[in-house]
């Protein structure tokens, strides 16, 4: 089996590195193929690995090598590949796939075809190894990797100054989460003197609670960066400026969900110190109604799907934090399908619109590009929650976990988040493909994208359809590894009248803006209101940090050059090398050539050091 | 006579010697000056090997005129073609070295 699993880890590093060596050169239409033939290769390798799991209940551990073994230190390169490892492995691997194949017809005309081909299947090597790592070391290594990866990506049009903006504030966001994780993994060490997820979960009740509470803390400040919490999230919107299929594999499916993927990794910490979850739980149900309340009025088509992406991860880290960590896999897997696929609808539409973001440009599409619009449609209701598509199920879950928990207000404020996400993703729908025509035919002369562009669509929406249907078989699955959840508080009729009411207000949401935005939408006055404006500039919070932090910092960097750098280390750096030029000049008489001065100078210096014994040695 | 004394005439003979190299300017009293110092720890050692009953200090002192008769020999060979293409010995006329 351990060939499997390094085919499943390896075959899109060696993609990344055929394309690479073609990185310089013009679009060869052979790195975009060859790098997705090498995922399909490591997607069947992880189905295999899948399935080889699901019949037989082993659990594959492989030793790639020792990596770090000093003393008491013995860190192993080393994977494990186990139920919940391999349920990631599938989502990274089927997504990334879909999305290499797409990406083929996106970056036709880019210059920097291959390039992109390299960093992208380097991505999904990095995001592999993050899930598939048995200890936290390695994982790390993956975590920087995708980071890495995620900012070359966003960065990917860099003569643009606002890629590179966003590149950098992505890497620099994550920057605080990591030194998280980090502490994270050196108080881990500290106490118990492993890193290895088998001997530090094993020992981790051993430890005072006041040391576990301090260790999930930190270990969630590296998930917030990861996963754009607040006030971490800001990058994740500006991430956006990369191209859209990235959008769809990084910043929707894969890299924003590690965040996630390590709390429930780390439940056996987590169940320890439930104040700990609660308190992720109650971050991740306000991060989900404040991106979803960002998301109502944004008009960027590709801002609203990224802060949808927020809001439901959001949802993850409620299900997460009350102590439901299969729920919170099941939802990260179904929304990596709907909302992979979304994105990669928005990078159809704007191809087909000229790079058009603006949505209230677009209207009436539907005619010109009908299989986008049905599986963006189709990916909006899975989004939305609707019976019987992917998101019903899992949404669904967390809500009744929320409740389950006796914790009305979480409850509360998730059912009006549906009702709120159903609104959203179908005004982006309703603006883009239906209602009237906001451009003219001579400016835009949109056109369905390749027809193997869709066909890489076709599984995720498919999959976004029916993966809710495998619910059961999929907690039957995962729980062996996670502790097994039930909403035991709740009786029968009562979980079914929950599902109706969050049914209904989805429905609402969607009834609402079908309505409204097939008669035009709303009035213009409602922009010109408060909160119209204080939802448009995302509650002035991008503003509030760089008036509080960058400016400032901006200004102390200034200050820090010319005071400290300048007069001080330049200006004593100078002066010693000055003092020794000088110095230098002084001695030069010395060598005038005279032999007799020499002597002299010798005869001196023979006299300078008999004193120097003499005295030294009567000290 | 104590060892003493003739550890006061060793340091005598070599400091003749010392301002021998310093004042003169001939180079071949230069070499005079250079033997007499090397000659003045010659009888140091002697004396010290004498007083303390061990060989080794008169074995060096051989050693010393060995290698300074060997030195005087390549000293005065160069010495001696350096007149033949100057002219003249006089230490503050070789200037060579100036930097």
């Amino acid at each position: 089996m351990e060939k499997y699993i390094y085919i499943a880890l390896f075959a899109p590093l060696v993609g990344s590195l055929v394309a690479a060596l073609f990185s310089m050169q013009a679009k060869t239409l052979f790195t975009g193929w060859f790098t997705s033939f090498m995922l399909a290769v490591s997607m069947y390798a992880s189905l295999y690995l899948l399935y080889f799991v699901y019949t037989t209940d082993l659990t594959f551990h492989a030793n790639l090598f020792d990596w770090i073994v000093i003393g008491n230190l013995n860190i192993p390169f080393g994977f494990v590949v186990d139920e919940v490892s391999v349920v990631m492995m599938c989502v990274v691997t089927v997504v990334s796939t879909m999305v290499h194949i797409h990406s083929i017809g996106y970056m036709e005309h880019d210059i920097g075809f291959n390039r992109y081909f390299s960093y992208l299947s380097a991505f999904v090597f990095s995001m592999l190894v993050l899930v598939m790592s048995d200890n936290f070391a390695v994982l790390f290594i993956g975590w920087e990797g995708v980071g890495v990866c995620s900012w070359l990506l966003i960065g990917f049009w860099y003569h643009k100054e606002s890629a590179t903006w966003a590149a950098n504030e992505a890497f620099i966001m994550n920057r605080i989460g990591d030194l998280g994780l980090l502490l994270g993994m050196f108080v881990i060490y500290w106490n118990i003197g492993s890193l290895q997820y088998e001997i530090v979960f094993a020992q981790i009740s051993t430890l005072e609670n006041s040391t576990l509470v301090w260790i999930g803390a930190l270990l969630f400040l590296g998930a917030m960066g990861k996963s754009a919490q607040f006030p971490l999230h800001t990058w994740l919107a500006d991430a956006m400026e990369g191209p859209t299929p990235v959008s769809a594999l990084i910043h929707a499916a894969t890299m924003v969900t590690a965040g996630v993927y390590l709390v429930v990794r780390s439940n056996e910490l987590y169940t320890l110190i439930p104040e700990v979850g609660y308190a992720i739980a109650a971050l991740g149900a306000f991060v989900a109604i404040f991106a979803a309340s960002m998301a109502l009025v944004n008009n960027d088509m590709k801002r609203i799907i990224a802060y949808s992406t927020l809001s439901q991860l959001g949802y993850m880290f409620v299900a997460a934090g009350l102590g439901a960590y299969w729920v919170a896999l099941f939802h990260l897997a179904a929304h990596a399908f709907f909302k992979s696929v979304l994105f990669l609808g928005a990078g159809n539409v704007m191809h087909a619109m000229d790079d058009e973001l603006d949505i209230r440009k677009m209207g009436g599409l539907h005619n010109k590009m009908k299989a986008t619009s049905i599986i963006m449609t189709i990916a909006s209701l899975a989004l939305a929650g609707i019976f019987p598509l992917a998101g019903f199920f899992s949404k669904d879950k967390i809500l009744e976990a929320a409740f389950n928990a006796d914790a009305l207000v979480l409850w509360v404020i998730l059912w009006i988040t549906a009702g709120l996400t159903a609104f959203y993703s179908f005004r982006l729908v309703m603006k883009i493909f239906f209602g009237k025509q906001n451009y003219s035919n001579e400016e835009h002369h949109p056109h369905e994208a390749k027809n193997f562009v869709i066909a890489a669509m076709i599984p995720l929406a498919v999959l976004a359809v029916i993966a809710g249907w495998f619910e059961h078989s999929f907690v039957e699955f995962v729980t062996k590894v996670l502790p097994h959840w039930e909403p035991e508080h709740i009786k029968h009729s009562t979980s079914w009248i929950l599902i109706l009411v969050t049914s209904a207000v989805a429905i609402f949401g969607i009834l609402v803006a079908v309505f409204k935005y097939k008669n035009g939408g709303f009035s213009n006055s409602w922009e010109n209101t408060a909160i119209y404006k204080l939802l448009s500039n995302q509650y002035f919070i991008p503003r509030f940090y760089e008036v509080a932090i960058s400016k400032p910092y901006h200004k102390f960097s200034v200050w820090a050059w010319k005071t400290i750098e300048i007069k001080l280390i330049d200006a004593s750096i100078d002066g010693l090398a000055h003092f020794v030029n000088k110095l230098g000049v002084k001695a030069r008489p010395i060598q005038s050539g005279n032999l007799s001065s020499s002597l002299r100078l010798m005869a001196l210096g023979l006299i300078t050091g008999l004193i120097f014994a003499l005295v030294l040695s009567v000290l | 006579m104590t060892l003493n004394a003739y550890l006061i005439l060793s340091t005598i003979l070599f400091c003749i010697g010392l301002i021998g190299v310093i004042r003169r300017k001939n180079v071949l009293m230069l070499f005079f000056s250079t033997e007499i110092m090397l000659n003045a720890v010659n009888v140091g050692f002697a004396a010290i090997s004498k007083f303390h009953g061990d060989l080794t200090g008169q074995m060096f002192a051989f050693f010393i005129i060995a290698v300074a008769a060997s030195e005087v020999a390549i000293g005065l060979g160069l010495l001696i073609l350096w007149y033949k293409r100057t002219g003249s010995i006089n230490l503050d006329d070789i200037a060579g070295m100036k930097g």
